[in-house]
């Protein structure tokens, strides 16, 4: 722990909002952030605002993409709740935009708070009065020591037991590496073959716990959808259809849709938020063309895109263009009207232009093809995992990134097995186990010697 | 008994085993007027288990001992009978060397340089009293009546403190080796408010090396290349004597399974509780009893001597079991048994009473060091032995002490373990205790350390412009390697790569950048004539710095992000039950403990992350104040 250094983390409790705050607080996160902020104003930088002002933009990542449209609150030392500089990124769209604008903050040197680290700091600055210190201690104690054990208590059954089992066998690994160093007389290198095996069984299921934790996201944050296609293509039909309420003014004059309706539903227990975008064309209404930059910056957020084709005016070049700008992992491709006589799009058609892309065939005036498009969306956002069986883990933040650390490691190991000496493949082996300790808060040294001596027979 | 005013010395150091030469060695050095007081004479740097120096971790903590100005690895260079490197497919950070010791000759020689030693006299005594004044030491008093008068005590007593030898149902008082047992210390201690813990150790027979049949075994001959501890000892080949290798079986396994019922392990007789690393041959037997055969070593004692030691057969077995035992082996059918293998019990000062300069907290200006602090080995005695003695002496001339960090030193992982840990066997180093082990090499321990000693006053002008020289010339090398670029273009290059069988150039690429590639060696760009045939240290150092600098790099970053805590001070004075919000536990470990920085204290079982961040919060809060 340190207290001079900058640090951020989601201030806003999880689930979906309307807002969602990252708050940041330490001597240069105001600069920080000027660094990955794009003021909508470009004369302005936030760098020269005064304490207690707000600005809006964007904040992009390191390609210069935007991320999310955000307003930007800045509060200078010591007028701030925890007596440094303050910024406070207000993400309007939700957690999940929220979550990646708090990664681009932690690639640019702010680390994550710890729990209870802003009111520490408030406390540490004399922002508080000596009447609040014991609370504020209690506070902070109950924090640290419920983080570290959270995931663990939510850990049940046949996980628990996944989990410890793939310790264990890092674990062994470890051991019998330490072994064969510590005691070259009566232990043998351990077998490169055995042990690259071990290796990718546990990679496997750490692996298998990141995606579950992702997959908990999902349940937990919810995902984001969004309808797309040219004009008149049943946009806002299919929304009311999933939403089964008259939100969208539906006509048959295309370019009724003037901005982006959104509204929330429930699909298989995942929460979704889903958007009917404007029609996407070139335009000279300024109405309309202020609606289709939005769906635009929609599209680009989204989890998934259902993209519709209307099977009597077959595919059109504007079509084909809206889909060109669209991301192929994220589609589902919806051929709509099939209850229509004329049908102008074949399924060589079909193949040629979306080979890949989940394509479902159907009618949304007809209800025909919906069970399908349900199915191919929890699909699409549980990674092909359909068996959702209740129990998926939810990690925080923290836990979720010691996983990946381990993730790396393991990989490190397998890609430098066999041409690095095993005191170099031993550094990774114990990065990923101390990455699991940081879940689990096992003293790692003291299991490894002491598996050393169980497992082996030492001694001359 | 009368005593009588025997002189007045800075620091006394009492015990001549490894840790009390390196301690009295190390004040005297540093000119301090030093006493070191033994049992005997006969027993200076006596070795009375294995014949051997080195191997993983103590190899490295033996270079750090010399890089810091201490005797250890020169006395072995001088005095061994065989050398091997080995773990040499392991990896630099392991890799190690170790020494078979002429046990004879590694005393002579020791012996010669403790007497040769300025500033320190060498007394054959045996201590009784330790006395203080105000709890601090003023001094010692010997069984025969002479009281020394001094500013600091380093007690090195190894395993003789109420030393218990047990052979089978046979236990009487004793030292190792056939010495005596030094009783009244230990009781003296005991009085000062040291408390005491109880280990237990032991010792394979020794056999008459006419008495064995080498054609059975297997020869373990030494390295062919001249070998050295000591940065600064010549490279020369001494001649070289082999250890044998055989094998128990599954007779010898019977022998030890029916005998059990006249084990003292067994049967209670022994309490004390013994190392897990270095367990006895019956130990063995009966926990891998799937294991139908061990390794049994024979090493010679010395030039000098038939008598040779059986490495894998530390026992406390009746004698006649013993004998049949070493009988069922392979080449030891007709064997001589010249000394009994025994287990001894011994009195420890639990270490967590130390500081981290091996100072009591309870008794100012007494240091311990060596085995009498629960830890096992005599690199690992040497080591404390050296920190004590240095510290000591600092503490006598009033100046900072020195505490090398778990990101310095073998020895510094060492002694935090020790001060900071709950330790329930005695303690061997490993290497899989030092979080950094790509740091802390045995073949960087001169360019990690000898700053350090230097600035101390323990290295001397010699040691200094060797090492200043080598790191000279080791700066310009790298850089002149980095420097140093071809092309796709240079044919000659080319031709060299091909040769190596690793792929042609793509772009221009350092020099440093082609010695990482796995195929080519340092040597191999020597004999090219792209570098100089430099120093072999030198040349394995741009070798492994070159080869393993991503992994030394991550390392690295680990340190730094250690450090940090390493180096968060906490004031000696706080009384932790005054800090709110701790956990009752954690109050109590921490008074006892005394942690010196945030660092040590986040090391102490029974204090949480929780606890260290109310304990961060009120220094802050201190601080700011």
């Amino acid at each position: 722990m340190l207290f001079n250094d900058d640090i951020a983390a989601i201030a806003t409790p999880p689930g979906e909002g309307g807002i969602a705050i990252i708050r940041l607080s330490g001597s240069s996160v105001i600069e920080k952030v000027s660094r990955i902020f794009k003021p909508y104003n470009p004369e302005v930088d936030i760098k020269n605002k005064p304490g207690y002002t707000m600005t809006l933009g964007w904040i992009l990542d390191d390609k210069g993409e935007y991320i999310d449209e955000v307003l930007v609150s800045i509060m200078r030392a010591p007028k701030s709740y925890t007596g440094e500089d303050v910024v406070e990124i207000n993400c309007h769209g939700g957690i999940l935009p929220a979550r990646k604008c708090l990664e681009e903050v932690l690639n640019h040197g702010i680390r994550l708070a710890e729990p209870g680290e802003f009111t520490r700091r408030a406390f540490l600055n004399g922002r508080m009065d000596m009447s609040q210190v014991e609370a504020v201690i209690e506070i902070i104690r109950a924090k640290s020591e419920k983080s570290m054990k959270l995931a663990l208590k939510q850990l049940k059954g046949e996980k628990k037991e996944d989990f410890n089992r793939l310790e264990d066998i890092l674990t062994s690994i470890n051991a019998a590496i330490e072994a064969s160093i510590d005691f070259p007389d009566e232990v043998d290198e351990p077998d490169y073959a055995g042990l690259e095996e071990n290796i990718k069984i546990v990679l496997d299921e750490v692996n298998k716990f990141i995606e579950a934790a992702r997959r908990g996201e999902v349940y937990r944050e919810g995902i984001k959808i969004v309808i797309s296609g040219k004009p008149n293509v049943g946009k806002s039909s299919l929304l009311n259809l999933l939403l089964r309420k008259d939100k969208a003014i539906v006509t048959d004059i295309p370019g009724t849709t003037r901005d982006i309706v959104e509204d929330y539903l429930n699909i298989n227990g995942i929460p979704v938020k889903i958007m009917d975008t404007a029609g996407i064309r070139e335009t000279d209404d300024i109405v309309e063309r202020i609606g289709v930059e939005k769906s635009g910056q929609a599209i680009k957020e989204a989890d998934l895109v259902i993209f519709l084709l209307d099977v009597a005016s077959g595919i059109t070049e504007e079509d084909i263009r809206i889909y060109q700008g669209l991301n192929k992992e994220k589609v589902i491709v919806l051929v709509n009207k099939e209850d229509l006589a004329e049908k102008n799009i074949s399924e060589e058609e079909i193949k040629k232009l979306f080979g890949g892309v989940r394509v479902i065939r159907g009618s949304v005036k007809e209800k025909t093809g919906l069970d399908e498009l349900i199915s191919a969306i929890t699909e699409m956002v549980l990674e092909g995992k359909t068996d959702y069986d209740g129990e998926e883990l939810i990690f925080n933040l923290r836990q979720q990134k010691a996983l990946e650390k381990a993730r790396e490691h393991l990989i490190s190991v397998l890609d430098s097995l066999g041409q690095v000496p095993l005191d170099c493949t031993a550094v990774d082996v114990r990065g990923a186990l101390e990455a699991l300790g940081e879940i689990t808060g096992k003293n790692i040294k003291e299991e490894i010697i002491n598996r050393i001596f169980q497992d082996f027979c030492i001694g001359k | 008994m009368i005593t009588y005013n025997a002189g007045n010395y800075d620091v006394v150091v009492i015990g001549g085993g490894h840790a009390g030469c390196e301690a009295a060695l190390a004040s005297a050095r540093m000119g301090c007027k030093t006493l070191l007081v033994t049992l005997s004479m006969e027993n200076i740097a006596l070795m009375p288990c294995n014949p051997s120096i080195g191997g993983p971790a103590k190899s490295q903590l033996v270079r750090e001992i010399d890089a810091l100005g201490g005797e250890m690895a020169k006395n072995i260079d001088k005095s061994h009978i065989q050398m091997r490197m080995i773990n040499t497919g392991k990896g630099p950070a392991v890799q190690a060397l170790r020494a078979q010791a002429d046990k004879y000759e590694y005393y002579r020689e020791m012996l010669k340089t403790l007497l040769s030693q300025e500033n320190l006299d060498v007394k054959m005594a045996e201590v009784e009293r330790i006395e203080t004044v105000n709890k601090r030491v003023t001094g010692i008093v010997t069984r025969t009546g002479a009281k020394f008068g001094c500013k600091a005590i380093v007690i090195t007593s190894g395993t003789y403190l109420k030393g218990r030898i047990i052979i089978g149902d046979l236990a009487f008082d004793g030292g190792p080796n056939g010495q005596f047992p030094a009783v009244k210390l230990s009781d003296s201690l005991r009085d000062l408010g040291l408390a005491l813990g109880r280990f237990k150790t032991g010792t394979p027979p020794r056999i008459d090396r006419k008495s064995v049949d080498f054609s059975k075994m297997i020869e373990q001959p030494g390295d062919e290349r001249p070998l050295r501890f000591s940065y600064i000892s010549p490279r020369v080949k001494r001649p070289q004597l082999s250890c044998w290798l055989t094998h128990s079986n599954k007779r010898t396994h019977q022998i030890v399974m029916d005998n059990l019922d006249r084990s003292p392990l067994f049967t209670g007789l022994i309490k004390g509780r013994g190392p897990r690393y270095c367990p006895s041959f019956e130990d063995k037997v009966v926990r891998f009893s799937d294991k139908k055969s061990h390794q049994i070593f024979i090493e010679p004692e010395g030039r000098s001597t038939d008598e040779m030691y059986v490495q894998g057969m530390n026992t406390s077995l009746p004698e006649d079991v013993q004998l049949k035992v070493l009988r069922s082996i392979p080449g030891l059918e007709n064997v001589r048994m010249i000394r009994t293998g025994y287990a001894i019990e011994y009195d420890y000062v639990i270490p967590s009473q130390l500081k981290p300069t091996l100072e009591t907290k309870e008794i100012e200006n007494l240091f311990t060091a060596g085995q009498i602090n629960g830890t096992s080995g005599y690199e690992e005695a040497a080591g404390q032995g050296l920190i004590a003695g240095i510290n000591a002496a600092l503490k006598v001339k009033e100046k900072e002490p020195l505490i090398l960090k778990r990101s310095e030193a073998y020895i510094g992982v060492m002694i935090d373990d020790l001060v900071t840990g709950d330790i329930d066997e005695p303690y061997r180093l490993l290497t899989s205790r030092a979080e950094y082990r790509l740091i802390l090499r045995q073949d960087n321990a001169d360019l990690r350390l000898t700053e350090i000693g230097r600035k101390i006053g323990l290295v001397n002008d010699y040691r200094w412009r060797i090492f200043c020289e080598k790191k000279e010339i080791l700066e310009k090398e790298i850089e002149r390697l980095k420097e140093t670029t071809f092309t796709p273009a240079d044919e000659e290059m080319a031709e060299f790569l091909t040769g190596k069988d690793t792929a042609p150039l793509r772009d221009r690429v350092s020099l440093w950048e082609i010695l990482k590639r796995p195929e080519i060696k340092i040597k191999d760009l020597v004999e090219e004539g792209l570098v100089d045939d430099n120093d072999l240290d030198i040349l394995e150092q741009l070798e492994i710095q070159s080869k393993y600098e991503g992994y030394i790099k991550k390392q690295e970053e680990q340190i730094k992000k250690f450090e940090k805590m390493e180096n968060r001070a906490i004031p000696e004075d706080i009384d932790y039950s005054e800090v709110f919000g701790l956990s009752n536990e954690a109050v109590q470990k921490l008074n006892e403990i005394r942690p010196v920085s945030i660092g040590q204290a986040s090391r102490i079982s029974g204090v949480n992350p929780a606890d260290i961040n109310v304990l961060l919060i009120f220094l802050e809060k201190k601080r700011r104040k």
